[in-house]
């Protein structure tokens, strides 16, 4: 299951995030690595980004990019 | 002695509050060579030998950003006397990614954990000698908004300084990343074991700008020290890093961080921003503060009240009045003291016209940059980029260029001032370009006066709003082009925080609004004010003496370029004339038209001119209704004034970059024109 599954609401642990390369690292820089709780928080009016809270803040990143990460 | 303090922290970590209020007035804003980022300098304002500089917001000291590389080399290869992190308490975790790989610089520290209000008010509690004790760093809580702790803190920082304390080497790696790191620094040359440390961890992240000034053969023994670490680690060591890094803050903070036992209360924050980003009502607010945004910079009805100007143009209005008073007091002095005519006019028409036309843009970039720091400083501007982002991405833009463009309407010098607040290089520049295709203010008397003389009639007001959809068009079909070809290859990502909401304090909107006015005076200043005299000398001027325009240096040059426009329906020397008088401000065309059609001097008949209340038959001589539009298109797409230019090279911080993006309006704009004036032909 990939973060892009996960509906407003739910939440789940990170198992691995995606290709090497400048994304991958801005997002694992950003706290999301593998055993962090992310929970998602809400979709943008338009239906995208998301916006997640992670290691107690929050965060938006495109479903794109949530496609590349991992959770269960 | 003198003590160099850098502030290092996470973008909204409140470092820029921290950094007004420990160097109060007494600050440089500069920019780091080569890039968009601001550099601010500044003493501190209890002692005078305490250098402060105040480090991009950072989340961490990766390769891939302008502002990350400033950071880390500055703290690597300038070596500052000591690093002030400053850590927002409320997101305690994220930001130690940050302080630990300062750490592995082992460059002296201090740790600010700052917002400690807000942090209390939940009910947390943070263990400030357990972490200082741990990584071996001074920690002082503060609360950078309300000045407190900021004493203790440059205490700190000063006693760290002259003890030339480093931090702890602390235990972040596993065996496996430890034993290879230790393969890796044997292989380096560097004479401080710090160096060595720091070059190695780097190099093990798969960090490709640190491997410049190595040789091959060192690089190829590196690669196949990481080969066999990822083998081990089963995974590359570049995510193993970083994921190390986070455990090791997750273990050390569960015996420092207590958070309170009501678990997570939402608090305003998170309930304004419920409404603010709501599902239905985002939009409708969006558009509202936007409106307000435009409104209250632009507008001479402002709240919809007639007659009402708004604090911006109130303010250009009153700016305008005393530089009109100051202006004709100096006329008459100078008339009174005899002066000849050509002093006169290089003083009034050339200097005071010069400086009036920097100093008229000042209300509303000071207005704009107010509210934009609110914006910005409240958490608002990130929500801008969450609400736009799927509309500007397709045309590989961000959410928060629509800001700039929005304000483009209004004037586009404010408008590329405000594409500062876009994160990446290729979207700034991108946003620069087409901002000036937003056909602005100044250009609607243009319109104006080809409608009330070429397009009498029902069709007027379709003429001048199809010409705005046009520019808005081009500046979608350029977005696009550009994206495509000028800067293939470079994608933008859309990972980015979203901060909690705060009400902003005035001082740093204050300064703010200051630097941004301040900037502009003095770096686009000095264009506008040369290129403005360098026109009043062409036109008013010839190898005689001072002529009538008609005779000058500008008309032979009308004379001689006209040519060039001839494909676009208008290879006459007094549209050619208009073209470059346009460029000290667009709305001056009418007044060049005017004077060279009509031989109309009075500014009664101009301003009746400008706004369409009547018409300038005489041009209907050069122009038909096929090719006024086409001239009206080009100078809309056409190079914008040069107050636009000076903002855009003070944006751009570049010469080249300036030149390009000049190019390819002229280019857009010929294109555009020519496609106009032909179809045109052909089907009318």
């Amino acid at each position: 299951m990939t973060l892009e599954d996960l509906k407003p609401g739910q939440e789940g642990t990170v198992i691995s995030v995606g290709e090497k390369g400048p994304a991958r690292r801005r997002i694992m820089d950003m706290g999301v690595t593998p055993g962090a709780t992310i929970k998602v928080i809400k979709v943008a009016p338009l239906g995208d980004p998301i916006e997640v809270n992670i290691r107690g803040y929050e965060l938006s990143l495109r479903k794109e990019e949530a496609k590349q990460i991992q959770v269960q | 002695m003198s003590i160099n303090i850098a502030l290092a922290g996470n973008p909204n970590s409140g470092k820029t509050t921290v950094f007004n209020e420990i160097t109060g007035s007494k600050q440089h804003v500069g920019n780091w060579p080569g890039v968009t980022v601001d550099k601010k300098e500044g003493t501190y304002k209890k002692d005078r030998d305490v250098k402060v500089l105040d480090l991009p917001g950072t989340y961490s000291l990766s390769p891939y950003s302008a502002e990350e590389i400033i950071a880390r080399d500055f703290i690597v290869n300038e070596k500052p006397d000591v690093v002030i992190n400053i850590v927002d308490g409320t997101s305690i975790e994220r930001n130690l990614y940050l302080t630990l790989q300062i750490i592995e610089t082992q460059i002296p520290l201090v740790i600010a954990i700052n917002m400690m209000d807000e942090v209390e008010a939940k009910g947390d509690t943070i263990d400030f000698n357990k972490l200082s004790e741990i990584l071996g760093v001074l920690v002082v809580p503060i609360v950078a908004r309300k000045a407190k702790g900021l004493n203790h803190l440059m205490e700190a920082a000063i006693e760290t300084a002259r003890n030339k304390k480093k931090p702890n080497n602390v235990q972040v790696f596993d065996k496996n990343i430890d034993s290879a790191l230790l393969k890796v620094e044997q292989l380096l040359e560097d004479k401080s074991p710090d160096e060595r440390r720091w070059k190695a961890i780097k190099l093990i992240e798969g960090d490709e700008v640190i491997t410049n000034g190595l040789s091959d053969d060192t690089i190829k023994q590196v690669n196949i020290i990481v080969k066999e670490a990822e083998k081990e680690a089963d995974g590359d060591t570049e995510a193993k890093i970083a994921d190390l890094r986070y455990k090791y803050i997750s273990k050390i903070l569960k015996g420092i961080v207590k958070k309170s036992e009501k678990g997570h209360v939402s608090n305003k924050s998170d309930k304004l921003d419920k409404i603010l980003t709501n599902r239905f009502l985002a939009l409708p607010i969006f558009a509202m503060i936007m409106y307000l945004l435009f409104a209250a910079t632009f507008s001479e009805n402002f709240l919809l009240i007639k007659g009402l100007p708004s604090p911006g143009i109130w303010l250009a209005g009153l700016v305008e009045e005393g530089w009109g008073a100051l202006t004709g007091g100096i006329e008459s002095i100078l008339s009174n003291a005899g002066a000849s005519d050509w002093i006169l006019s290089l003083v009034i028409d050339g200097v005071m016209e010069g400086i009036g036309a920097v100093a008229g843009f000042l209300p509303l970039v000071l207005v704009l940059f107010l509210l934009l720091s609110f914006l910005e400083d409240s958490g608002y501007m990130a929500r801008v980029a969450f609400v736009m982002d799927r509309l500007f991405r397709h045309l590989g833009l961000s959410g928060k260029s629509f800001i700039p463009l929005l304000m483009g309407f209004g004037c586009s010098v404010p408008a590329l001032m405000a594409s500062r607040t876009l994160e990446s290089d290729k979207d700034r520049k991108i946003t620069m370009m087409i901002t000036p295709f937003m056909s602005c203010g100044a250009k609607l008397p243009i319109y104006a006066m080809f409608a009330a003389t070429l397009f009498a009639g029902s069709n007027k007001t379709i003429i001048v709003f199809s010409i705005y959809m046009l520019g808005l068009v081009i500046a979608i079909i350029s977005a696009l082009l550009l994206n495509k070809f000028a800067f293939k290859g470079e994608t933008s990502n859309f990972i980015m925080e979203l901060p909690q909401y705060r009400i902003p304090t005035g001082k740093s909107i204050l300064i703010h609004g200051w630097d941004k006015v301040k900037g502009f005076a003095i770096k686009a200043g000095t264009i506008i004010f040369v290129s403005t005299v360098l026109i009043w000398l062409l036109s008013n001027f010839n190898f005689t003496g001072m002529v009538d325009m008609e005779d000058s240096f500008l008309a032979s040059i009308g004379n001689a370029i006209k040519f060039i426009f001839a494909p676009l329906g208008f290879a006459d020397w007094r549209a050619s004339v208009g073209v470059v008088t346009g460029w000290i401000a667009k709305e001056n065309i009418v007044a060049t038209f005017g004077q060279l059609f009509g031989g109309i001097g009075d500014e009664a008949t101009i301003e009746a001119i400008s706004s369409g209340a009547q018409a300038l038959p005489e041009i209907r001589d050069v122009f038909t209704q096929v090719s006024a539009y086409s001239y009206m298109a080009f100078n809309l797409l056409c190079m914008p004034c040069f107050a636009a230019v000076g903002a855009m090279k003070r944006e751009m911080v570049s010469w080249k970059w300036t030149l390009k993006a000049i190019s390819f309006q002229m280019v857009v704009a010929y294109i555009v024109a020519l496609i106009i004036n032909t179809l045109g032909n052909l089907i009318f």
